[in-house]
């Protein structure tokens, strides 16, 4: 059997004919992108293709690079082999990745979510013989309402803060969700203000040409009482920090997919839990694989083992794959802060180092309650 | 039912306690008084009794959300509550309902009365009725317990402010075994005397902790400036068996534990002296199993507790006395206002007059004239089969719940030991999908050993980097177990330790718990089994013996 067009690698998904990878984590020569959040896009390659949408929020990010953007189904030839970008509905510039060569087709769909969302180009179905697909929330528990009827409680909520006389703080990632909810305020109830790490990603993607409500950059000049007729769009890392207690008292709101369980939303003590994702839920990664028509499905990260399972049993041939992905924010599920490990030493991969034997499972243990 | 839905939501919403105390109130200012007498049996664990069994309702519950019951099993995982991966998996309801939440718990209670296929029936459609909020608790009535995040104090705090009752009243008027169904918010409002429910206990006044850690511990002096003098204070042992008030009055007897489950039957060798007490008597105490005049380990006791059938056996082997060390009611008055000695001379009266010394036993006072005399008498604790010294302000009177003051609980430290981590599990309610139960090995020779699980002592930040190890250095899944790379070291805590013929490392803990992360230490660091064992008391009985 002849070598598959796509290979996954410790450096990451590599396609050996075109020479390239997609996503990589470690430094290569040529890196196709599928979207800059951090987890996709590492800084150290030689090369990068991506999105034009991407251009200015990856030169933010990773400085100086050489990168070359394209437009969604404009078609870049690398040694032969032909990738085409398609809409991923993620966040503003994300893309699935097309890799044809001979007649396979590839997708590598990055993160993306079946939603409109308004402000990203809408996810397409591509169709190909092999899939590469994120699964964040692939359990069926993750069903998404509609985002009107979600923002329609943001604004009251809102609306209500203010005529307590509260402060409003309402929190998202920096690229994408921030960007979502900044369009979807009513603006009729007051001015947006942001902070710094927000404000950059804004004005990056302004400079690319991404049209955004007016927002006003929180300064130690900021006057208080002008940033108290608002809201403040803050990211998830500075809730809890000085910056953000300075503001109290204030009514706290946390946007993400996984404020669709008690458990998730009682653990980030918000004042508020929005069920909103920029990525797909259940029935949304159900159905845009099946869209696709593909022969094979390989599940990158999220609740990979029992999705597997579930797509094998209803017909798909699926398979789990190892990657470093699923490191932003909303994916590394509901903690209060990105971890943190004694020495890094933890991080390192599980190796035949152990000389020493762990018994196996099966009995009952001690620890009389 | 729509408003207890919203009751629930709005909760869940805040962890402000005014803002929970606002809610409460709000909910107990618009609903009938049915319904808020039914929300007071729910809040303080009164629930209907389940009318479908949980395998039932869990197994339709997957027949409707039409997806493989392994993939429910999952989702129950990560979601960590039954009742709410029920209402997020089944399909959004197809009608309304305005039943009341009192309607609702009588429709349960008359359901339980039917067929299998009639109760299938009026559950299905009862889920179709309800949206996913409506459901979430409705399935919490059918199967869970109430833990919702809202003490019962909060609540009680909220009814009083609508009431005007104070909140020590209105917690001694729903203690006891009432029901909603026969219990109405008018009584409860109304003045009382104990004659309404002879079987209604106080409230249990709760000693507070003196914080000590291994690194820290509290010295004479520290006891002096924060307690005063010694003569102000008497001090017992802190006995290790099962928290108990028992009540005499209108000739009949009852036993409440602490959990204020109703235990009368549990315990009948102490029905002799309880019926030879005077009517109107109530004792506060700790249950304990004793021979040859000994209390024995709380692991002997353990035996006989949750058995529904007492054998002469079980009796025979771990009989039990009573250790009384207060008295809140006497001649059919309330004696909680009076102080702890005046107290303590009626107690000690009533057990001069007992016929059953030998059952009926008295707390003895511990004679110390300096905190530091008291600090080396502690250390007797563990040989006197006692968890530490209770410390009781002289002047002080019997308060309801756990108070800061006048009651202190000095405990010995806990046994410890170093222990490598090696399987990892998800938790539960505020922990759902986030690895927090962990087991615990030590080193046999080159092998580590399970000895015991533990899942508390860490804070939230700790947690989650546990977590984000487990979910990065997982070797093995077995269902929701994960295998992990031994690696992490933490200090394990526990209470007690006995032999075991049921574990792999023949022992078993009492209170295990986790004390720190000791990122210090490397796993080959870990104790051993050897370690472990050294510290079983030799005169320890195997709790198995005779189960």
């Amino acid at each position: 059997m002849a070598k598959p067009l796509l290979e996954f690698t410790d450096r990451g998904i590599y396609c050996e004919q075109g020479r390239f990878y997609i996503d990589p984590w470690k430094p290569v020569d040529d890196a196709v992108i599928t979207h800059a959040h951090a987890d996709h896009a590492y800084v150290g390659h030689k090369r990068y293709l991506a999105h034009h949408l991407s251009k200015e929020v990856l030169y933010y990010r990773l400085g100086e690079i050489s990168l070359q953007t394209v437009e969604y189904g404009e078609t870049v030839m690398k040694n032969g082999v032909e990738i085409c970008l398609f809409p991923a509905g993620h966040v503003i510039g994300s893309a699935q990745i097309r890799i044809s060569y001979k007649g396979e087709v590839w997708v590598v769909s990055g993160d993306y979510k079946t939603q409109d969302d308004g402000i990203s180009t809408p996810f397409e179905p591509v169709a190909c013989q092999h899939f590469i697909s994120e699964c964040t929330f692939g359990m069926p528990v993750y069903q998404w309402k509609e985002q009107a009827q979600i923002f329609s409680e943001i604004n009251n909520w809102w609306c209500s803060n203010q005529q307590q006389g509260l402060l409003t703080v309402i929190s998202g990632y920096s690229l994408g969700k921030a960007q979502r909810i900044l369009q979807n305020l009513d603006l009729n109830i007051g001015p947006v203000f942001t902070h710094g790490v927000i404000e950059n990603t804004n004005e990056a993607l302004r400079r690319n040409g991404v049209i955004l409500n007016p927002t006003t950059r929180i300064t130690a000049d900021t006057p208080k009482d002008e940033i108290r007729k608002g809201i403040i769009l803050a990211p998830p890392s500075a809730i809890g920090t000085p910056w953000i207690r300075k503001f109290a008292p204030f009514s706290f709101g946390y946007c993400s997919g996984w404020m669709a369980l008690r458990g998730a939303k009682r653990r980030r003590a918000a004042d508020r839990g929005f069920i909103l994702s920029d990525h797909a839920d259940w029935d949304g990664l159900v159905s845009a694989i099946d869209a696709t028509g593909c022969e094979k499905v390989y599940l990158t990260h999220g609740y990979t083992a029992s999705f597997t399972r579930y797509l094998n049993e209803i017909g798909f041939d699926a398979r789990e794959v190892h990657t470093l992905y699923g490191e932003e924010e909303e994916e590394t599920s509901p903690n209060l802060t990105p971890p943190n490990l004694p020495g890094g030493e933890a991080l390192k991969e599980y190796g035949n180092d152990s000389d020493r034997q762990v018994l196996p499972l099966g009995e009952d243990l001690g620890g009389v309650k | 039912m729509k408003a207890f839905a919203q009751l629930f939501l709005s909760l869940d919403e805040t962890n402000k306690t005014n803002e929970k105390v606002r809610i409460l109130k709000d909910y107990f200012n618009s609903v009938p008084d049915a319904d808020k007498m039914h929300m007071l049996a729910l809040f303080t664990g009164r629930r209907p009794k389940r009318p479908i069994n949980s395998t039932l309702v869990r197994n339709w519950a997957v027949e409707l959300s039409n997806i493989p019951a392994w993939l429910f099993e999952e989702s129950y995982h990560v979601v960590g509550d039954l009742a709410e991966t029920m209402s997020l998996l089944m399909p959004e309801n197809t009608s309304g309902s305005n039943k009341t939440l009192t309607e609702w718990v009588a429709e349960i209670n008359e359901v339980a009365k039917r067929n299998e296929e009639e109760r299938k029936l009026w559950l299905i459609e009862s889920w179709m009725m309800l949206d996913r909020q409506e459901r979430f608790v409705f399935n919490k009535l059918l199967t869970g317990s109430f833990r919702i995040g809202v003490s019962q104090n909060l609540v009680v705090k909220a009814l009083a402010e609508v009431t005007g009752i104070e909140a020590a009243t209105l917690t001694h008027r729903i203690m006891g075994s009432w029901m909603p169904e026969t219990y109405s918010y008018e009584q409860l409002i109304q003045e009382q005397s104990t004659a309404d429910d002879i079987s209604r206990p106080y409230p249990f006044f709760l000693a507070y902790p003196i914080q000590e850690t291994s690194e820290k511990r509290k010295t004479a002096d520290d006891l002096e400036a924060s307690l005063g003098q010694p003569a102000e204070w008497q001090a017992e042992w802190k006995w290790d068996g099962i928290r108990a008030q028992m009540i005499k009055r209108d000739g009949k007897i009852f036993i409440w534990s602490r959990g204020e489950d109703l235990s009368t039957e549990k315990f009948p060798e102490l029905h002799p002296f309880l019926n030879a007490l005077p009517d109107g008597t109530v004792l506060d105490g700790e249950i304990l199993s004793f021979t040859n005049g000994l209390p024995m380990p709380f692991n002997v006791l353990q035996t006989r507790i949750g058995r529904k059938n007492l054998s002469k056996k079980i009796l025979q082997d771990s009989p039990v006395a009573v250790i009384a060390y207060d008295c809140l009611e006497f001649e059919g008055e309330d004696i909680r206002t009076k102080t702890q000695a005046e107290r303590r001379v009626i107690l000690e009266q009533l057990q001069a007059a007992t016929e059953y010394p030998e059952v009926f036993r008295i707390s003895e006072l511990i004679k110390f004239d300096s905190w530091a005399e008291l600090e080396t008498l502690r250390e007797q604790s563990r040989a006197m089969i006692a968890e530490g010294i209770m410390l009781k302000r002289k002047n002080a009177t019997y308060q309801v719940g756990r108070r800061r003051g006048d009651w202190w609980k000095w405990k010995i430290d806990p046994l410890s030991i170093d222990a490598v981590m090696i399987y990892a599990q998800k938790g539960h309610g505020r922990r759902a999908d986030l690895y927090t139960d962990y087991t615990f090995a030590v080193w046999d020779g080159d092998k580590l050993v399970p000895f015991a699980k533990a899942y508390s002592g860490l804070t939230d930040q700790e947690i989650n980097k546990v977590d984000y190890f487990v979910k990065r250095n997982t070797l093995e899944k077995f269902g929701p177990v994960r295998t992990v790379k031994p690696e992490l070291v933490f200090e394990i805590g526990f209470e007690g330790i006995n032999k075991s013929t049921r574990h792999k490392s023949g022992i078993a803990l009492r209170f295990p718990r986790i004390l720190r992360w000791r990122h210090d230490k490397k796993k080959e660091e870990a104790d051993t089994l050897e370690t472990l064992k050294a510290l079983l008391d030799p005169v320890s009985p195997s709790p198995e013996e005779g189960s």
